[in-house]
């Protein structure tokens, strides 16, 4: 009998305590794939951070360590210059990355830091209950924007990918969302060009993954995976915004 | 014996090398030495200021409130520390530079054209040198064969310039 | 008097080198087999960040990095410890605020690190001249939750040398963030210094740490926990270690305390200070002594009880408006009688005035 589908040997045995329906448990398992399919889990490290995917060390099978909210990429350019033969993925969410670690990250990666970030989007903060994060779209309700996000105060969503791929340490980033399985297949191949890019040594490499929330989004599974496809790629448009191993993205 | 002196002046004038001199000087000698400069933006506004104590036993504070010899390089610095000066202290004025008029009669006042020497000697630049020639001759603190050690140390395989120097300092202290 | 060409003994016969305190312990650091240095500019440590530029920054398997802020800084210097390497940050007060973020975290994951502070005057910007003002912060663990870091206070540039060696084998032994708590004037000023050891070819990477699983299980370093009662055990454990600390290494000085009837009680470079106070007052038959606590925390407060068994009177000197006092309290628990004298805000007494201080007091108190 052939296998097609089991567990990648980097996930742990442990039932996910996610939501029904939320991005983090796909994304971790893309992330075990890849780390699987490229033989890294010897040598790799992974960085979560505060918030609900504080608890991926609880799922990882690779060493993993906790970080204060927001200083993954300092924590991961700690790690990257004291044992550069380490393989460091941080795993943030937005208000995390594009909020208050915006420092580490813009440095981090104008350093050209060969670090890999999975870089979690889904508009909100999520552990802490639904707040307006940077990445909230304009008009959307959260509990700290009962009556919608409005640009005139609160500014509009911050466009990480965009904002980052300018800089020239960065070597890769790309916009995959989770909202189909062709689009998880995308993503997961974003995942592994990232990893690339860092045993490649070419420097900083970022995933941005439009993720489902539906809990805090007030929505059904279903729901929340249509609202991706269709509202979240409107303001965050998926696509590659580097690549310097490809002339035409090379930025 | 603990002796205390603050040598102050434009920055670039080489206040602080000369100090530094002085305190390398004393280190050869073996006796307990502390060098303190002025920092931060007050050296940025143009004047540095340092202090050096030397002594035979441990230094308390790196800080004179009353030194016994001042140095100054230039009419502000003579205006700002001739109060700070001990009675009985000497006061080193550049009088190439400083113009004004020292009024208090318990220190003795020891003129020293060191730009004008310098400028004789070629190099204008040596001032602080002529000085501290000047300067070891006359307060004693230090003897000139450990100053011209610790500057050849400090100028490590410069020839060309550790000559000009050396001669700077002899040329003051040469002049008392 | 002409003058003729030098015969000094050469330079190699002298061993110690004029040296300020920053570079010193940068100098030092280097030598104990320091990896990783992270800074951020500040006055008055910058001589300390701009040493390692120039010395670690270019040294094999070493790395120096002007990070992007004191937040950052701190959490590389955490990320480096994860994974076994001897490594270090540096600052002055304002900057060693934003960093208790990060001390926190490397506490409550028992890394080492070490952390210098060279103090200036405060709150806020406050000034960049030397002061003792944060003394409650650095002994009251800094941050938030329940934790302690050993602080060493060194007087002299030869100290902050020895200290920051000192510093690195008692982070290393007992997997404790260390802080060498200085001040400007330390940083700043330069004495001879002479380093006892030499810098090891090849820095070293501490046992048991992450490296990546290998063929083996994965490792996790973290400190949240849903679970409180699992939180309460991490506590008493950090609480074991540091009464485990406070037994081996409390460390303190004395001077001219046998036969004194006033001690003053100071550290750092008010002890210095103090000291040559003394000298002067001994000189004029006033029995005066030093009580220097030299880890700050621990705090040597069994010695303390001691000395006041003989001695009645004490004066507690911090350049600061009182914050060792309140331990020095705490230790004698209303035993002896305990006065103050602080200079804040950067002012840097002479040793005069601490005398003057001290024989009124002498007087005052009928010790004579």
């Amino acid at each position: 009998m052939k296998l097609i589908y089991t567990r990648p040997e980097s996930l742990k045995k442990a039932a996910f305590h996610y939501c029904p329906g939320c991005g983090h448990s796909v994304a971790h398992r893309l992330v075990c794939e890849v780390i699987d399919e490229m033989e890294l889990r010897g040598r790799t490290i992974g960085i979560p951070p505060p918030g609900c995917s504080v608890f991926a060390y609880n799922y990882f099978d690779v060493d993993m360590a906790e970080s204060a909210h927001g200083r993954g990429a300092a924590v991961a350019t700690g790690i990257k210059r004291a044992c550069p033969g380490i393989i460091v993925f941080t795993y943030q969410g937005d208000g995390d990355l594009a909020g208050i670690g915006t420092a580490e990250t813009i440095h981090a990666a104008n350093r050209g830091e060969n670090i890999t970030t999975i870089f979690i989007n889904n508009a909100v903060y999520g552990m802490t209950g639904g707040q307006m994060a940077p990445t909230t779209l304009s008009g959307m309700k959260t509990t700290t924007t009962p009556y919608g996000r409005d640009p005139a105060t609160e500014g509009r969503p911050m466009r990480m990918s965009e904002m980052l791929a300018p800089l020239e340490g960065v070597a890769y980033i790309e916009r995959v969302a989770i909202s189909s399985p062709a689009n998880i297949r995308k993503a997961k191949k974003a995942i592994a060009r990232a990893f690339r890019m860092q045993i490649d040594n070419r420097g900083f490499s970022m995933v941005e993954i439009l993720s489902p929330c539906p809990t805090n989004w007030k929505m059904t599974p279903v729901q929340s995976w249509k609202w991706v496809e269709e509202e979240m790629t409107r303001v965050f448009p998926p696509g590659v915004y580097k690549d310097v191993t490809e002339p035409e993205n090379a930025g | 014996m603990l002796v205390k002196m603050l040598i102050a002046g434009f920055g670039g004038q080489g206040v602080l090398s000369m100090g530094l001199n002085i305190a390398e000087a004393a280190m050869l000698e073996g006796r307990n030495v502390t060098y303190l400069p002025s920092y931060g933006a007050e050296v940025r506004g143009g004047t540095a200021n340092c202090t050096v104590a030397i002594s035979d036993e441990e230094i308390a504070s790196p800080v004179a409130s009353s030194p016994e010899f001042v140095v100054a390089m230039n009419q502000p610095s003579a205006i700002k520390f001739q109060h700070h000066i001990q009675s009985g202290g000497l006061f080193f004025l550049n009088s190439s530079l400083v113009e004004t008029e020292i009024l208090r009669g318990d220190i003795e006042i020891v003129h020293v054209p060191a730009n004008k020497m310098a400028e004789e000697l070629g190099s204008p630049k040596v001032a602080n040198m002529v000085m501290l020639g000047a300067f070891t001759r006359k307060s004693g603190v230090v003897e000139f064969d450990s100053v011209i050690q610790a500057l050849r140390h400090t100028l490590g395989s410069k020839k060309k310039l550790i000559d000009v120097n050396e001669k700077a300092l002899v040329k003051g202290y040469e002049l008392y | 008097m002409r003058w003729s060409a030098p015969r000094l003994p050469s330079r190699s016969t002298v061993s110690k080198v004029l040296m300020d305190g920053n570079s010193a312990i940068a100098e030092a650091a280097i030598r104990a087999g320091l990896r990783c240095y992270f800074g951020y500019p500040i006055t008055p440590q910058n001589e300390l960040t701009e040493y390692m530029a120039m010395h670690l920054g270019r040294k094999k398997g070493c790395t120096f990095l002007q990070a992007e802020s004191e937040v950052a800084a701190i959490n590389m210097v955490y990320g480096a410890s994860l994974v076994g390497a001897r490594a270090m940050t540096s600052s002055s007060s304002p900057g060693i605020s934003l960093k208790q973020e990060g001390i926190s975290y490397l506490a409550a994951c028992e890394l080492p690190a070490v952390i210098v502070n060279m103090q200036r005057g405060g709150p806020g910007l406050g000034s960049i001249a030397a002061a003792q003002s944060d003394y409650f912060q650095a002994t009251r663990g800094g941050g938030h939750g329940d934790y302690r870091t050993i602080v060493l206070g060194p007087s002299s540039v030869q100290e902050l040398a020895d200290m920051t060696m000192r510093a690195f084998d008692l982070a290393d032994k007992y997997k404790i963030p260390v802080m060498i708590l200085g001040d400007g004037v330390l940083g700043q000023m330069k004495e001879p210094v002479e380093f006892k050891r030499e810098a090891p070819e090849i820095t070293p990477t501490r046992e048991g740490t992450l490296q990546g699983a290998g063929g083996g299980a994965s490792r996790i370093v973290k400190t949240f926990t849903s679970n409180p009662s699992e939180l309460e055990e991490i506590n008493w454990s950090l609480f074991r270690r540091y009464q485990l600390i406070k037994k081996n290494e409390t460390t303190w000085d004395t001077y001219m305390t046998d036969d004194a009837r006033l001690v003053v009680v100071a550290y750092g470079i008010a002890a210095r200070i103090a000291r040559g106070a003394i000298k002067s007052l001994r000189a004029k038959g006033l029995k005066v002594g030093l009580f220097r606590p030299v880890t700050l925390w621990p705090f040597p407060d069994e010695p303390l009880r001691e000395l006041v068994k003989n001695v009645r009177q004490l004066l507690v000197f911090e350049m600061n408006m009182g914050q060792m006092i309140e331990d020095v309290q705490l230790a004698l628990a209303g035993k002896g009688e305990v006065s103050f004298y602080g200079r804040p805000g950067g002012v840097i007494p002479a040793p005069d005035e601490v005398g003057r201080v001290m024989s009124r007091l002498y007087y005052q108190k009928g010790l004579k």
